[in-house]
């Protein structure tokens, strides 16, 4: 609902909120201009000014105060009317206040369009639409997030999502205070406000006479400068006329005569919301505040492309010829918020198809087991949405499966699709899954996961599932690949051989690329040490994805790869000699980065692993405390950066480092290091630290279990940690 | 160009009871080139002695702008239903506004006398910008403004 509400307003509003946020945007200068031209008015009171102003120009009409505090006054020259700004302390005029032709322009725009009321109306429309944009936007944000508490955390997720989730969150407090003012001054302007105070009626007695110096009013005199909105001086000649002003209280008539208050009226809480409203959303009198408005709506713009291209994306979903459901053997459903899972049904679909299933695939909401009577067995692929919700499209799913009866003779497989950087990982996978068991659905696979649409993920679960249906076949989910760039290989240096596990780090240079590439944003993608490279080997489609040990300020590409028996690309990579190049794309993994910030860092990693960790130890020349574990084989053929790490030591780009070696007279595993450092890491988590680990599943879990240990006692859980980005894995 | 047709409401003092002893006169109001949004203009008759007998048009519809028309508005205290039928839109920079109206013969050589105010969003407000004895023999001569009204004349 709240998304539908997000998607359908911005879409149909996205133009006319791009012509209003810019038109605001520039809008917002003209305050500052103003505030830096202003001459201060000091302490004086209204008549002082008066009395000043009417020294200078003895013809003055009216004398007008702006929320800017500049103060006008209208008289004439002869014949000719003139308006001029004041210098307070004199008098004296300084030259006109008319606002420009662009700025006239550019607010003739913003709030009606040139259209006049018909435009007021747009606008309305459009700031009704960023209102209701900004609002949803924020409870998507929340959950995206994981809840309210941890909106202000650092932002989960790559690509456009990523983007347009930070950039609505700076925005936004701006965003709404912009589109509530407006609504405010377009009801204003439309009369549809409660009334604000009549205006005082104007007196039907007046002493008659003429002649009272304003400078002598005692009301003028009680009331300062910065509270006057206007004064008007009685016309000359016209004994029955009298002053009239205004004020941030109210307003009303001074006799001319004898200086007595005629007729008054307060202001009411309406017309100081009025002018408040007026004030928050033009900046005039708050320079600051609109420039922050200002910058908030420019951000507008690049909301509405990149919420455009996220919205794109999910409906990449394709239209799949499947067999009816109810001549259907298996039956596949799909849970998605993007469009990518579908892609892997497909794949799914034909390689069961040719293997002579016949396949049913459809989305998870046509979940009925009472329409598919020949169906033996059901595959529910699943998105999670953010922080472990369910993909809108299938919200309320998990209630109605949860409802309904389980039938006999038809298996259940679930699997996953989600993000490991986020804390509950296939969080809503996860939950179907248990549903499924606590209500008794016999398992046709156990339960499993694909992380970030990982091929290699899923053609695992496939062979668990070829095997259990006693059928051949593979999973070959090719995805649509990025852009890939030819790098060269410039150094290698090899370890291992005497444990007979090939080790080497590879480091490639940076594809070279004209200015003009890179001004265009064709040239290769700015990374740092974390984001993952996908190197496409030789042979195959399926990239493979390395923890890059570099980042783009290195100015090189650098990975610590091992062999593995009978890995395709990883073979490869370490037969590569200086001069041979290879197939690549970068994808970002902000998740697995050191946190902004001066809090330490605890590095954990066995084996090539340390590849991303050194990556971030190069890159800390600010010498925050970074403290490194680290496990391999033998010091002797396994020792990774071994003089990079005690050079980084010495300047104190790592404050510490330990080693555990799993191959040596007193074997050892990174665990153990842990769990005897345990005082000192519990420190370093009540200091705020941030923990990265990077390495193999087991020796993960086994950190994991190792830390759960350690903080038991005294520190925030795990789970806690992860919640807050203070714990991330990168694992493989 | 503008021009409206309009018939005085019947509330108003100005009305006549029959066309009879009615014609029509065209005001004709021609705008400088003053460089801003459109001008609000009201148009109103005053008597011999001065006091507000009606008024004729006003030109600009939103009412929480009228009271910079401070000479209208001190003389009806802002009182919408003055022009209630008589309202148009207000005049762009440049512009000519023509309004023909059924007006009593009465009012002309009678000491009668027509004032426009008017006023533009953030400029100066110029109440009496145009004031002119309704005689027979100023019809159809031009009288100029100070401030936003280039000239002004009408014809019978």
């Amino acid at each position: 609902m709240i998304r539908s509400l997000h998607r359908w307003f911005g879409l149909i509003a996205a133009l006319l909120l791009i012509v209003i946020t810019v038109s605001g945007a520039a809008l917002s200068i003209f305050p500052v201009s103003d505030a830096l031209n202003t001459p201060s008015a000091g302490n004086i009171s209204v008549a002082t000014l008066a009395e000043r102003i009417k020294a200078n120009e003895p013809t003055v009409e009216q004398i007008r105060r702006a929320p800017s505090g500049q103060i006008t006054a209208y008289y004439f020259k002869g014949d000719a009317p003139v308006s001029s700004a004041i210098d307070p302390a004199t008098g004296a005029a300084l030259g006109t206040t008319e606002k420009s032709g662009v700025e006239r322009w550019l607010i003739n725009l913003h709030r009606s369009l040139f259209l006049d009321d018909n435009g007021r109306y747009a606008v309305a429309f459009g700031a009704v639409s960023m209102l209701i944009l900004s609002t949803a936007g924020l409870f998507m944000l929340a959950r995206r997030a994981g809840g309210w508490r941890l909106i202000f955390k650092p932002t989960r997720g790559t690509g456009d999502g990523r983007l347009h989730a930070i950039l609505s969150r700076a925005a936004l407090p701006g965003l709404l205070l912009s589109s509530m003012t407006g609504l405010w001054m377009v009801a204003a302007t439309f009369d549809v406000l409660p009334q604000g105070a009549p205006a005082p009626l104007f007196p039907t007695e007046v002493s008659g006479q003429t002649g009272m110096a304003p400078g002598k009013i005692a009301l003028l005199q009680q009331t300062p400068v910065d509270a006057l909105r206007s004064l008007t001086f009685p016309l000359a000649g016209d004994s029955t006329d009298a002053f009239r002003l205004k004020t941030s209280d109210g307003e009303g008539y001074i006799d001319q005569g004898n200086g007595t208050l005629l007729a008054w009226s307060d202001a009411n809480w309406i017309d100081k919301a009025s002018h408040l409203a007026t004030m928050l959303h033009t900046g005039r009198g708050l320079a600051w505040l609109g420039v922050i408005l200002g910058l908030s709506a420019l951000v507008t713009p690049v909301l509405s492309w990149t919420g455009l291209l996220i919205w794109l994306k999910g409906r990449g979903r394709q239209k799949i010829k499947s067999v009816a459901a109810a001549d259907a053997d298996t039956i596949v459903l799909v849970a998605s918020e993007s469009g990518t899972t579908w892609a892997f049904a497909q794949t799914l679909q034909s390689a069961l198809s040719a293997a002579g299933l016949r396949v049913h695939v459809g989305p998870i909401t046509a979940f009925n087991p009472e329409h598919w009577p020949k169906a033996k067995r059901v595959v529910l692929m699943a998105a999670t949405y953010g922080d472990g919700a369910a993909p809108s499209m299938a919200a309320g799913f998990l209630d109605t499966f949860r409802r309904m009866p389980v039938k006999r003779g038809l298996s259940l497989a679930i699997l996953g699709f989600g993000d490991r950087s986020f804390p509950a990982f296939c969080g809503f996978a996860k939950d179907i899954a248990d549903a499924a068991e606590s209500k008794g659905w016999s398992s046709l696979v156990p339960f499993d996961t694909v992380d970030r649409q990982s091929p290699q993920d899923f053609a695992r679960w496939g062979r668990v599932l070829a095997q259990k249906l006693r059928l051949d076949f593979e999973l070959n989910h090719v995805p649509v690949l990025p852009r890939t760039w030819q790098m060269e290989l410039i150094s290698k240096r090899d370890y291992g051989a005497s444990v007979q596990a090939a080790t080497s780090i590879l480091r490639f240079a940076l594809p070279k690329h004209s200015f003009w590439k890179r001004f265009l944003g064709q040239g290769f993608p700015r990374f740092e040490a974390g984001d993952l490279i996908a190197v496409v080997p030789e042979g195959s489609q399926l990239p493979r994805y390395y923890s890059l040990a570099s980042g783009s300020k290195d100015g090189f590409v650098e990975i610590c790869v091992r062999k593995h028996a009978g890995g395709l690309c990883s073979g490869q990579l370490v037969a590569l000699e200086p001069g041979d190049s290879i197939t690549a794309f970068v994808r970002a993994n902000p998740g697995f980065r050191p946190q902004r910030g001066r809090k330490p860092v605890i590095l954990i990693g066995a084996g090539t692993g340390i590849g991303p960790l050194a990556g971030f130890a190069r890159a800390n020349q600010k010498h925050r405390a970074m403290h490194l574990y680290f496990g391999t084989r033998h010091p002797a053929s396994d020792a990774f950066y071994a003089e990079e790490l005690y050079g980084w030591q010495k300047e104190g780009r790592l404050a510490s480092v330990s080693t555990a070696f799993s191959r040596s007279a007193t074997p050892a595993y990174v665990q153990d290091l842990l769990r005897a450092d345990a005082a000192k890491l519990t420190k370093l988590i009540a200091a705020g630290g941030q923990i990265l680990v990077c390495g193999g599943r087991e020796m993960a879990a086994g950190v994991a279990d190792a830390l759960t240990d350690v903080l038991a006692p005294a520190g925030p859980s795990l789970a806690t940690l992860k919640a807050e980005g203070r714990y991330a894995e990168d694992v493989y | 160009m503008k021009s409206f047709m309009a018939v005085l409401a019947v509330t108003t003092a100005l009305t006549i009871p029959s066309l009879a002893s009615a014609a029509q006169v065209t005001l004709t109001t021609k705008m400088r080139s003053y460089g801003g949004n459109g001008a609000y203009l009201a148009y109103y008759v005053t008597n011999a002695q001065g006091r507000y007998v009606g008024s004729l048009w006003m030109a600009g519809g939103k009412t929480r702008y009228y009271e910079h028309l401070s000479g209208w508005y001190r003389a009806t205290g802002g009182n919408t239903a003055e022009i209630n039928g008589i309202t148009g839109a207000s005049v762009g920079s440049g512009r000519t506004l023509k309004v023909t109206l059924d007006l009593a013969d009465t009012l002309f050589d009678a000491g009668y006398q027509l004032h426009i105010d008017a006023a533009v969003e953030d400029m100066r407000d110029s109440p009496n910008e145009i004031v002119v004895p309704l005689t027979s023999a100023g019809a159809g001569k031009a009288v100029s403004g100070s401030r936003y009204i280039a000239n002004f004349s009408f014809a019978r």
